[in-house]
Formats: structure tokens, sequence, C-alpha cells
């Protein structure tokens, strides 16, 4: 019965005024249960932690130290850092939209054969470790490398290959979160914008683009905070005359100890990215409608007539250069031996016992731990994110927008910062877990909550609040409200974000490489070890561990989409 | 219909959350308290499966191995949880990091067996025994032997060659600031040229065109020619890495090669000694005190040339044929006091910084 007010889109009656203000009463108290997981969530793994580490750098001998903080700010040094940091996150963004939007719109939009397999293999560069990434590129860029062999360029220890880098990474951002977006906007409002005689781009400018604010904003808030915060990819591949702030924070925490220097910098890495919610907040907050949502099979067509069998082969081009390329050179690379030829010599050497009578890391092993670290933060990921998009769904007062904040700072965070926390603060039982399994997906799930929160907001925002007002009025409780009404609409969205919340965690992203764990290596750790070693066998093994983590990563994402096509097509 | 693809997910998230708990649980292997010794470190550390087995079927105990990224963060980590440490022995700190965990009392002193047949230079805290002495090895420049015999060249031997025209752009090293092999050459360069004069060295180093990468792995795997993984692409046949790099690079080859094709420049080493220690504050005092006598045993100590590519610390080892044959034995390296390096090394990093990569 309730579908069937759904289909039709009826506006109910309105209901009576005390009815209303019991009907809000209740909205609120669900409002704050829904958000008393995910705050106490960030309190206790992120809030605490960090400041746990920031105080014990600011605090010395029981006393406040704040002279440091205008010592290290007048530092003419921390200016520059923080200056490149945020041009190269700008620009990274800049550049990672320009390349991918069109992408965006050809996988919302067309139909063509090996569809899911690409949108798979696009996320596939957002788990790989950034030192294979980087050597890939190197073979890529650097000298020797193809560009240079073909024409005589050289891109490494240039911006350029740490902006290209970066589009790489953060490509499958783009294509999901708008995309996941773009293929449940009705086609038909552009259409009739273009009978009323609109132009194709006056169109999209007038209708498309503004139904997809929201999104695009998430996309490029996510791919700021994920450059600004960029780490390897610099190191690597601009060398080390390049620093960000993140770079500067490893080195002062990890590396000289020197937490008071360390905790000043962590202050203006919150301080930007403050800045930066804030303008995000501000371009987002009046652009947010309902709109009208349809099911995303309905949209997707095959492409036709020239212009659009074009924008697609193009598309698909830039794929092929810029994300498969470098893909290919580590697969190849895996294959090729010494004398030139090609076979699965370094695979069997990843399977077969040595001569100490142990495997350096048996693969198998890695790929199951893996996989239990992915499935867990994922689960953690998708509940604490879940919660907090549906508490957000409905507009709200600065304390909800400050929440939404809130949850978006992780990702702006340097990594060190965070594990380091983890290891000051949460080191008395009842609370100890510096050494539990479980601290490692709670890490992980830190940066997986902001992608579910900013994929799955903006669609339900876009859910006509009146068709949750009707169920309301119909007996429904404001569960079997969601359950009926924003459920079968955000499923997408909610997959999209599980996606996301598994390439995370199998990517090892943030704090967990500073977490003193079980000796339970993942495949990007294992990928690690074999690279600190010498020896071709050992490289070998490095580029073929890489192949297997991509496979993991493409066949696990394929696995999620299939669940997509399970459900029938409810509106 | 509709209920499908969300009990679908919800089933398939319960299970994988399941096998996570259950997977964890057999990795975590014997956590019950007293029965288990665990032993924090970095993430080079490698052991066999086999010697864990002879400890625990030796004392009782089963190993709990806990890895908190490179060699300076784990050091670090240990002193910021100084007397409620994660575990019981701590081993990875060399002798570029050993002073601020000794100046801070992260170790309780111990004197394990089997220290009598390690080298007196190894032993750097032979008075109070807070740190064992496990392991030692070189960082050493290394070369190309197929580039310097098609050029036609000696490949250099010294640090003052390295300045000389005839090797213009052809070494490689990494950043001091982030890298172990990077601090361990310029701390060789400071005991050669002294803490006045190595600043001119580097200097010529740089006017004789020296490149600086950011890591081991981008030096080694990426830009030494020499490396089986930059398979000749690479254009420096010059690279700081260590004096076990040659053995590893015939490692799985077959036919083995009558020479590695890579080579040691003997007086440009810097020794560098990894410790182990008891941890203050450990909640298994004897676990841990057996788990040092292990690891200076014979058993432990023989395996570390082909675990960790390293040299035992006892004297009374011997090394396995793969590096008897193809590594070098490195007579008379650069050694310096671990008081001296912690006093001056973020002054030292802080200076060739601006003098090289500014």
């Amino acid at each position: 019965m309730l579908t069937e007010v759904t289909k039709r889109g009826n506006v109910p009656a309105k209901p009576s005024a005390p009815r209303r203000r019991t009907v809000r009463r209740r909205a609120a108290a669900v409002r704050l249960g829904l958000m008393a997981v995910p705050l106490a969530f960030f309190a206790l793994f992120f809030a605490y932690p960090v400041a746990a580490i920031v105080g014990r750098g600011l605090r010395e001998g029981g006393h406040w130290q704040l002279g440091g903080l205008t010592e290290v700010l007048s530092d003419p040094g921390t200016l520059h850092v923080l200056w490149f940091t945020v041009w190269q996150a700008a620009a990274s963004t800049g550049l990672t939209l320009l390349i991918a939007l069109p992408g965006a719109y050809v996988f919302a939009r067309f139909d063509f054969p090996g569809k899911q397999l690409l949108r798979a293999l696009v996320t596939v560069p957002f788990v790989l470790p950034t030192v294979v990434v980087g050597s890939a590129f190197l073979g890529l860029l650097g000298r020797g490398g193809v560009l240079d062999e073909l024409w005589g360029v050289r891109l490494d220890t240039s911006v350029w290959a740490i902006l290209l880098a970066h589009v790489f990474f953060n490509y499958a951002v783009v294509i999901r979160t708008v995309g996941g977006l773009w293929a449940q906007l009705d086609p038909r409002q552009e259409e009739a914008a273009r009978v009323l005689g609109a132009s194709r781009f006056e169109a999209w400018r007038r209708v498309t683009l503004p139904a997809l604010a929201p999104a695009l904003a998430a996309a490029a808030l996510m791919v700021f905070l994920f450059t600004f915060t960029s780490f390897g990819v610099i190191q690597i591949l601009g060398g080390p005359g390049y620093a960000t702030l993140e770079v500067e924070i490893y080195r002062q925490t990890a590396g000289l100890l020197q937490l008071s220097t360390a905790a000043v910098l962590t202050l203006v890495q919150f301080a930007a990215v403050a800045v930066l919610l804030l303008l995000h907040a501000w371009s987002v907050r009046k652009r947010e409608a309902a709109l009208r949502l349809v099911d995303a099979r309905q949209t997707a067509r095959r492409p036709h007539g020239a212009g659009q069998w074009a924008l697609l082969c193009s598309v698909l081009a830039v794929i092929a250069v810029l994300l498969l390329a470098p893909l290919g050179v580590l697969m190849e690379r895996s294959l090729r031996t010494s004398d030139g030829s090609y076979g699965l010599t370094f695979y069997r050497a990843l399977w077969s016992v040595d001569e100490t009578g142990t495997f350096l890391v048996a693969p198998a092993e890695a790929i199951g731990n893996s996989l239990a670290y992915a499935a867990a933060a994922t689960v953690i990921a998708v509940l604490v994110g879940g919660l907090a998009a549906a508490a957000l769904t409905r507009r709200a007062g600065k304390l909800v927008r400050g929440f939404d904040a809130l949850l978006m700072l992780p990702l702006g965070t340097s990594a060190v910062t965070v594990g380091f926390g983890f290891l000051i603060a949460l080191d008395e039982p009842p609370l100890d877990l510096r050494s539990s399994w479980i601290l490692v997906p709670l890490a992980q799930a830190l940066v997986g909550v902001p992608f579910v929160v900013r994929t799955m907001l903006p669609v339900l925002r876009a859910v006509d609040v009146r068709l949750r007002e009707a169920a309301a009025v119909l007996g429904a409780s404001p569960l079997r409200a969601w359950r009926e009404v924003d459920l079968p609409l955000v499923r997408r969205a909610l997959l999209v974000a599980a996606g996301f919340a598994f390439a995370v965690s199998l990517g090892e992203f943030g704090a967990t490489i500073f977490i003193a764990r079980p000796d339970s290596p993942t495949l990007p750790v294992a990928v690690g070890r074999f690279l600190g070693r010498a020896g071709e066998l050992n490289y070998g093994q490095a580029m073929a561990l890489s192949t297997v983590l991509m496979l993991v990563c493409a066949c696990s994402l394929l696995v999620l989409e299939r669940l997509r096509t399970d459900r029938s097509g409810e509106f | 219909m509709k209920q499908t693809g969300t009990t679908a997910l919800t089933i398939a998230l319960g299970l994988a959350l399941l096998s996570a708990c259950s997977g964890s649980d057999g990795s975590q292997g014997g956590g019950d308290g007293a029965k288990s010794v665990t032993l924090v470190t970095h993430d080079s550390f490698r052991v066999s499966k086999k010697l864990l087995r002879e400890f625990t079927e030796k004392t009782g105990y089963k190993v709990r191995i806990l890895r908190g990224g490179d060699a300076g963060a784990a050091v670090n980590q240990t002193v910021l949880n100084k007397g409620n440490p994660q575990g019981d022995v701590f081993f990875g700190v060399d002798n570029t990091f050993l002073s601020r965990p000794l100046d801070e009392g992260v170790f309780a002193p111990y004197e394990a067996k089997g220290l009598d047949k390690v080298p007196g230079k190894l032993q750097l805290d032979a008075e109070q025994h807070r740190v064992t002495p496990i392991d030692s090895g070189d960082i050493c420049v290394n070369y190309d032997r197929k580039y310097f015999a098609d050029k036609k060249l000696d490949p250099p031997r010294t640090l003052a060659d390295l300045v000389k025209p005839d090797y213009k752009n052809l070494l490689v090293t990494e950043n001091a600031g982030t890298s172990s092999p990077g601090l361990g050459f310029l701390l060789a360069t400071v005991q050669k040229y002294g803490a006045d004069g190595w600043q001119d060295y580097w200097k010529k180093l740089r006017a004789n065109g020296v490149e600086v990468v950011d890591g081991w792995e981008q030096a080694y795997n990426d830009r030494f020619s020499g490396s089986g993984a930059s398979k000749g692409k690479g254009d420096r046949p010059l690279v700081v890495s260590y004096a076990s790099s040659p053995p590893a690079e015939v490692l799985g080859k077959d036919p083995q090669p009558k020479q590695a094709p890579t080579g040691v420049a003997e007086e440009t080493c810097f020794r560098q000694v990894e410790f182990a220690g008891l941890l203050d504050g450990a909640s298994n005092v004897k676990g841990g005190k057996a788990l040092l006598d292990f690891m200076l045993g014979k058993s432990f100590q023989q395996e570390l040339p082909l675990s960790m590519f390293v040299n035992p610390a006892r004297g009374d080892v011997e090394l396995p044929e793969l590096f008897t044959t193809y590594g070098v034995t490195v007579d008379n390296p650069a050694r310096m006091e671990p008081a001296r390096i912690g006093k001056n090394r973020d002054q030292w990093v802080k200076s060739w910084t601006s003098l090289v990569l500014k």
C-alpha cells in the first residue's frame, strides 16, 4: 500500500497540528538516538586519541607550552609547506574532476559491454600501496620509462607526476560518488528542457548540474582531503624536495618524536580542514533539494550517434592511458624475468616454501587476513556511517551541521597523529586495545565512514520528505518509514558506500600503518615487506602479490555490484 | 522480492564479520596471559615458524608478535608507551636510535645467556645490559659490476673516490631524514670527515651529481642499474644499500652465477648494530628473559643471515654458503657512539637537509 503512494508521489492531506508536533518531537528523539552511536564512535576512536597526542605535545612537564605555537607558525618553512599542501590538493582536485566527470556521465548514462568490470577496475588503484604505484609511475614517466623512451619526456620529481598519480588514485571517487547519483536522476527532466528549446549544454547546466551539485561537492571534498593528506605519492614521485603537512607531521612524530612541533602542525592541519569544511557546507546548503530519483537501470542506454560514441571512446581511452596502463606495468613486471622471458616464476615462488622452511608471507593467509579485516571494517563503517547519514538526512540546526563536519575530519587528519594517539590513549583497561585485532578495522572504518556518509547523504536528502510524512500519517513507525521509503531508494548508494569502505580498508589507509598489530599481514603489508628486500625474486614477488591484490579488489567489488542487481525495480 | 537484496547484504556482511572474528582468533594464538610472551618489533622482522615452535617446546611460552611501522616509528612508539608497554620484549632498535630509549628508561636490565660469545665491539651497553645486541649489518655503497666492466672503469672503493669526476652523476642515495640507510651513509661521512668537515664533503658530492630519493625502495629498486628489480633500466650504477645486498641478488637465480651482479665499496660502510631489550613494566618478565636468551641462542642466530639478511651478533656462528660465496666481510666500517649520535643526529640531519635538498 505504501508502495502505491510512493509510486504516485501523492501528497497526503496535512495532518492536524498536535499530531504534527508529536511527529516532530518523535523525529528529534529518533535523530538523537541515531546520532548516539556515531558520536560515541568518533569521540572514542578519533577525538580522544587525537586530543591525547596533541595535548601531550602542547603540555610539557604539566604546563601548557604555547610558546612553540608562535615559533612553528612564524617559521617560513611551515608556511611554505602549508602553501604547497593546499595548492597541490586544489590542483589535484580540479584535475581529477575535469578528467573524471565525463567518465561519471558515461558510467551513469551509457550501457556498454564490460561496464561492471570496468567500474570495478577503476577502483583498483584505490587499494594499491603507494610504493607500488610509485614504482609503476616511475616505470611510465621516469627515467628510462615508456615516455622517456618514446619521446624523451620525463615527469618524475615534477609536480605533474604528483598530480597525475592523484588523479589515478581518486578517479573512482568521482565516478562512484557523482555517477551514483547521476544514474538515478530522471533524464526526462533534461529532455523536457530540450523540448522547451534549451541547447544541450544549457539543459545540462540548468537541470542536471544543480541536481548533481551536492554529489559533486562531496566528491571534490573527499578528493581534496585525500590529496591534502597525501604522503607516499609526494615522497616517491616528488622526491625529498617536496613536503606536505602530512610528511612534516610524520617526520616530527614518528622520526624525531618532536611532539610539540607535530602538535602545532596538526592544529594547522585542523584549521585548514575546518575552513574547507565551512566552505563546503556553505556551498552545498542551498543546493540540496528533493529530486525525482528513478531506477538507475532505466536511465542507461546504448550510446547512439557519433557524438555519444566519441565521448564513450575518449573516456575509455583516458581510462586506458591513465588508469589501466600503470596497472598493466605492474602486471607485466610480475610476469617478466631478468632474461626477458615471461612466466609465472614469481607466482610460483609466492606459493613455495623457502629454504628457511617458512614463507616470508603465506599468500593465502594474507588474502584471508585482508578480506577479513576489510569485511569487519566495512560492517563498522556502514553501520556507523549509515546511522550518521540517517540522522543527518533531515536538515536541522547548527549542531547537526557541526556533526556532519566532524565526521569528515579523520580524512583530513594525519594518519600518524591518529595512530600514535591510539597508542597513548587506548592503553588502559578496559580500553587497552593496543594489541587487539579490532583496532585495525576500527582505524580503517574511521576513513571509511566519511565515504559512507558522503555517498549516502546526497541521495538520502534527495528523497522527497513528503514520502516519509505520508508513511508516518499512514501509521508507519519512523523505522518502518525508513525501511520502506528511504532504504529502497538509497540501496544503490549504500552498496556504493560499502564498496568504498571495503576498498579503503583493503588499501590499508590512514592510521593502520602506524598501529602495532598482531602478526597477521594483509596483502598491502606483505607487498611492502617484499619490496623492502633486495633481489629480483623479492621484487618480482612484490609485483605478483600486487597483482593478486588487484584481482582480490576487482573480484570483491564485482560481487558487491552483483548484489545490486538482486532487487526488483520498486520505483 | 523487495527484501531479498537487503537480506542478502545483511547475511553477507554478517558472515564476513564472523569470518573476521574467527580469523583473528586464530592469528592471536595463545593470548592467555602467562603462557605467552609478546615481542614488539618493526616491519622488517622475520622469524620462521620452526624456530617459534622450538622456543615454545623449550620454554612453554608462545610468542605473540606485534609490529609497528618502520624501525624509527617502532622505537618511538615504545618510548611513548614507557612504563606501560605493549609487550614484554622489543627487538629492532639500532645504534642510531639507541640513545633516546636508553635515556628515557624504556628497557629493564638483563644479561642474556650467550652474551660472552658476542664481540665486545657490538656490546654498546656493556655495563648495564639494558639492551642485548642481536645482529649487525653494514650500510655501504653498492656498485653495478656490469656498468663498470663495460666502461672499463674501476668501481669506487672509498668515500673520497665518490667525489672524483670519474664517478660524476653515478650515485643515488636516500633521504637521511626518513631513511635508515640514508642516515647511516650520512653518519659514515661524519665519522670520516669529522663534525666540521662533512658539510664540505657533501658540497663536493652534490657538485658531483649525487641524487637523493626518498627511500631505499626507490633508490635500489627503481634507480640502481645493478638491481634485479630495475632490470637494467635504472640510471645510477652506484647506490647506498647494504653489504648483504649482493647475496640477496643471487637468491633464487638458476643457475647460480660465479659472482654476484653487484659489489660493495668496502671503505664506505657504516656499522649498524640491532638490539633487543626487556621492556620496563613487562607483564611476563620471565618469558621475556627466556625470549632474549633464545634470540641470542645458536639456532636463532644461525637463521638471521637468510631471514633478515644481517650478520649474527655471536662470533661463533658460521655464515651460510650464500654469504661466504657472494658476500663480503667489511673489516673496517665506520662506527659511532650511540650517545654521540643521539646528541647530534637531529642537528646533523637538519643541516644535511638544507645543504643537500634545498
